[in-house]
């Protein structure tokens, strides 16, 4: 990764990511496993993450931002301790998901997906997770909630805050 | 010839090539499908399903990515597949922002023309809409995409065609959006400012930036002498915007038109292009003979410039010192033209109307000032002077012709012939062979650099020399044409780049034609016959024959590459990061 503050920063990150890259530079169809595995380096991908990958695969970076919008699962934010995805697949939706979801965004101060200004929480809708008898589901940080009302969420948030 | 099978269209039976589209078909049989994102060699990806056909399949295919088959029989004006198409439309209509009556492609908007022919009513889905804000900080372009209707030629163009790659469809669903990473704007990308993706856009989603409020004002003030100097290919278009059929030379009617706008004075650009190639035919028998870098290349087009200055960093030694015509001859008109005139440079305005978009940006270029005053202070499209002409209620058709203003009035037909891939190159053999030679050479028309290939190359015989030339036009080609020359492959002498594919003819700022025109003929090919034409007309067919412009050089300028002209006619070049960003911290 190219930096312009004169100091020698050795990035253990970057480094990481550079042996991805490589790892991946003459295989076809090296971008989504080259970003699934920056993700869990980063925790998401920002700019200069993604400039990195498009430099070292030679793809442009409007390419590489194209795919990482279309796929909910890339995120260019960073992410909360606690990663909160909320399923609105069909099933859930029709149980009240949109509901859980007015409320999520109300208890955390977000107006859509997004990251808590205290970094404590982050809130990512999603699609089918594949727990439909227990609509409508939640996952923290791959804990399961079922069968949600809102006002369970309070509560379930606390309990995460407390643990603090 | 390739293989054939026989279908059936509309009960018509058709024969076509193996391999081609149900589209390409039924246009071999007379028969009009709509289309709409489907642009010919570019944009192929049945995307916007207007062209519809029923193939017997359990449902409507898209006809532009449809193969043709043995015995495949195709409807395409059933009641369903009108409805199809229409319902489809109207959907379109429903998230486009309709301000057609002061957009500025009504009259020439594809979406208009189909909503028309498709006898839409858009009122049947009045869902959510989406808006965004414009982004119209780049000085060439401006991009709306509360009027994009997602049909990607844009995109392939500007990735495909131009390997540029600053915009892409991003987000998905009623989100999708075509916009650059990040939400950038467009002037923080590496975007050259080509304006292909303009051309491209059957919408008024991007356009250039509107300059003519500037050219107004200076018109309007008494204090100012205002001037107007045009290349050489917005002649052979400008008349399509008043009807006239593509190819048709309005020089004449254009220089009238340009007089009636205001203007003091109206010149023509191809003076300057001559002496271009007086200075950079200069510069490469200088660099050959004194071992300087080769191959020299061509610095005339700002969307190539900026390319170069993105992507080959380490090339721009390469590139030719000269100014581009358009500033030249800016500078000539501040410095020697105001001497001779008694003007104050102060007090003059310079405009240029010229077929491109990322003169624009050219203009505004800091170093792009040798009198101490902007080169050129405003440029402007052909389709923005078309705009002009009709504001001012000007009748262009029946004008009568006029010509250009002295003293630097006259081109030669090499001047001209920069409108055209393979143009410069052609003009600075014709001066080139004859100064290498010693002799007024007859034989000055270059064929093998004329035409529409990607990548042409020339070898001409002078005394003591194989001189190669090679001329690529569109950034995809130019690309290929500098991985050669990074690698060590190329050994020619002098290469000609343009940034768009068939050069200025068919520049970002050119009049638009829709695809439905497009689709069928070579625009490029077609309006390179004008200028070619033109080139034949005229008497004085060699850069160094223009006795005005030799006689700049005996007046003031002394000789080609002297110390003046280095101050006045020539530039230096920027390295420019993609996407610069704070340090890493």
């Amino acid at each position: 990764m190219s930096c312009s503050c004169g100091s020698t920063c050795v990035d253990p990150k970057a480094q990481e990511l550079q042996k991805v890259i490589e790892k991946y530079k003459n295989t076809k169809g090296a971008v989504i496993p080259v970003l699934h595995e920056a993700q869990e380096i980063y925790g998401y991908l920002p700019l200069q993450v993604q400039k990195t990958i498009a430099e070292g695969l030679d793809v442009s970076l409007a390419e590489i931002y194209g795919i990482v919008t279309f796929y909910t699962q890339f995120s260019i934010y960073p992410k909360g301790k606690y990663n909160i995805q909320l399923c609105l697949g069909t099933a859930c939706y029709v149980k009240g998901a949109g509901q859980i979801y007015d409320r999520l965004k109300q208890e955390l101060g977000l107006d859509k997906d997004g990251t808590t200004k205290d970094g404590l929480f982050s809130l990512e809708s999603c699609r089918c997770i594949g727990a439909c008898g227990l609509a409508p589901v939640m996952m923290i940080n791959g804990e399961v909630y079922g069968r949600l009302v809102p006002d369970d969420i309070p509560g379930i948030l606390q309990k995460y805050r407390d643990a603090e | 010839m390739s293989e054939m099978v026989t279908l059936t269209i509309d009960g018509k039976e058709v024969k076509a090539p193996i391999g081609s589209t149900v589209l390409e078909a039924a246009r071999l049989a007379g028969i009009k499908i709509p289309t709409l994102c489907y642009l010919k060699d570019i944009n192929e990806i049945g995307a916007c399903r207007m062209c519809v056909v029923d193939v017997g399949a359990r449902s409507l295919q898209a006809s532009c990515v449809y193969p043709v088959s043995e015995g495949l029989k195709v409807i395409t004006n059933s009641p369903e597949v009108r409805e199809a198409r229409r319902v489809t439309l109207e959907l379109i209509l429903s998230n486009h922002d309709k301000k057609c009556l002061s957009c500025v492609r009504s009259e020439n908007c594809e979406l208009q023309k189909l909503a028309k022919d498709l006898n839409v009513d858009d009122t049947h889905f009045e869902g959510a809409s989406n808006h965004y804000e414009i982004d119209d900080l780049s000085p060439s372009i401006v991009r709306d995409p509360n009027k994009c209707i997602l049909c990607r030629r844009c995109v392939s163009i500007c990735k495909n065609v131009q390997t540029v790659s600053v915009i892409e469809t991003n987000e998905r669903g009623f989100n999708t959006i075509v916009s650059s990473p990040f939400n950038m704007a467009l002037k923080d990308t590496p975007c050259v400012n080509c304006g292909q993706c303009i051309v491209a856009c059957p919408v008024g989603a991007l356009r250039e930036k509107d300059n003519t409020d500037k050219v107004w004002e200076a018109l309007a003030n008494p204090e100012l002498h205002v001037v107007v100097q045009t290349a050489p290919a917005v002649r052979v278009a400008i008349g399509e915007e008043f009807g006239f059929p593509i190819g048709t030379r309005c020089t004449g009617k254009m220089v009238a038109a340009l007089k009636r706008l205001g203007f003091d004075k109206v010149f023509d650009t191809d003076t300057a292009a001559d002496l271009t190639i007086m200075e950079e035919g200069t510069e490469l028998i200088e660099r050959i003979k004194n071992g300087g870098k080769l191959p020299l290349i061509t610095s005339c087009s700002p969307g190539w410039i900026k390319f170069c200055e993105h992507n080959y960093p380490d090339l721009l030694e390469h590139l030719s010192s000269c100014k581009s015509p358009q500033n030249m001859f800016g500078a000539v008109l501040k410095s020697y033209y105001a001497e001779k005139m008694g003007i104050d440079p102060a007090k003059m305005f310079v405009v240029s109307v010229m077929p491109c978009t990322a003169k624009k940006f050219e203009v505004e270029r800091p170093e792009l000032a040798s009198t101490g005053y902007p080169d050129v202070d405003v440029s402007i499209t052909t389709r923005e002077a078309a705009r002009m002409i009709k504001e001012a209620g000007i009748d262009f058709v029946n004008l009568p012709d006029e010509q250009f203003d002295d003293p630097m009035g006259d081109a030669s037909g090499a001047g001209v012939i920069f409108g055209a891939t393979g143009g410069v190159m052609e003009a600075a053999l014709r001066t080139v062979v004859d100064i290498l030679t010693g002799k007024d050479n007859e034989n000055i028309e270059y064929k093998a650099v004329r035409g529409v290939e990607g990548v042409k190359v020339a070898e001409v015989e002078v005394p003591g020399l194989t001189l190669r030339a090679a001329v690529a036009h569109g950034l995809g080609n130019a690309r290929k044409l500098m991985d050669q020359v990074r690698a060590g492959e190329a050994d020619y002498h002098f290469i000609e780049i343009m940034a768009c594919p068939g050069g200025c003819v068919t520049g970002g700022g050119q009049p638009i034609q829709p695809s439905s025109v497009t689709n069928l003929i070579d625009l490029k090919a077609e309006r390179a016959k004008a200028i070619y034409a033109e080139d034949e007309s005229l008497t004085f067919r060699k850069s160094h024959k223009n006795e005005k412009m030799m006689r700049l050089y005996e007046e003031y300028f002394e000789k080609p590459g002297s110390h003046k002209a280095h101050e006045l006619l020539h530039t230096h070049y920027v390295l420019r990061e993609n996407y610069p960003e704070e340090c890493c911290k």
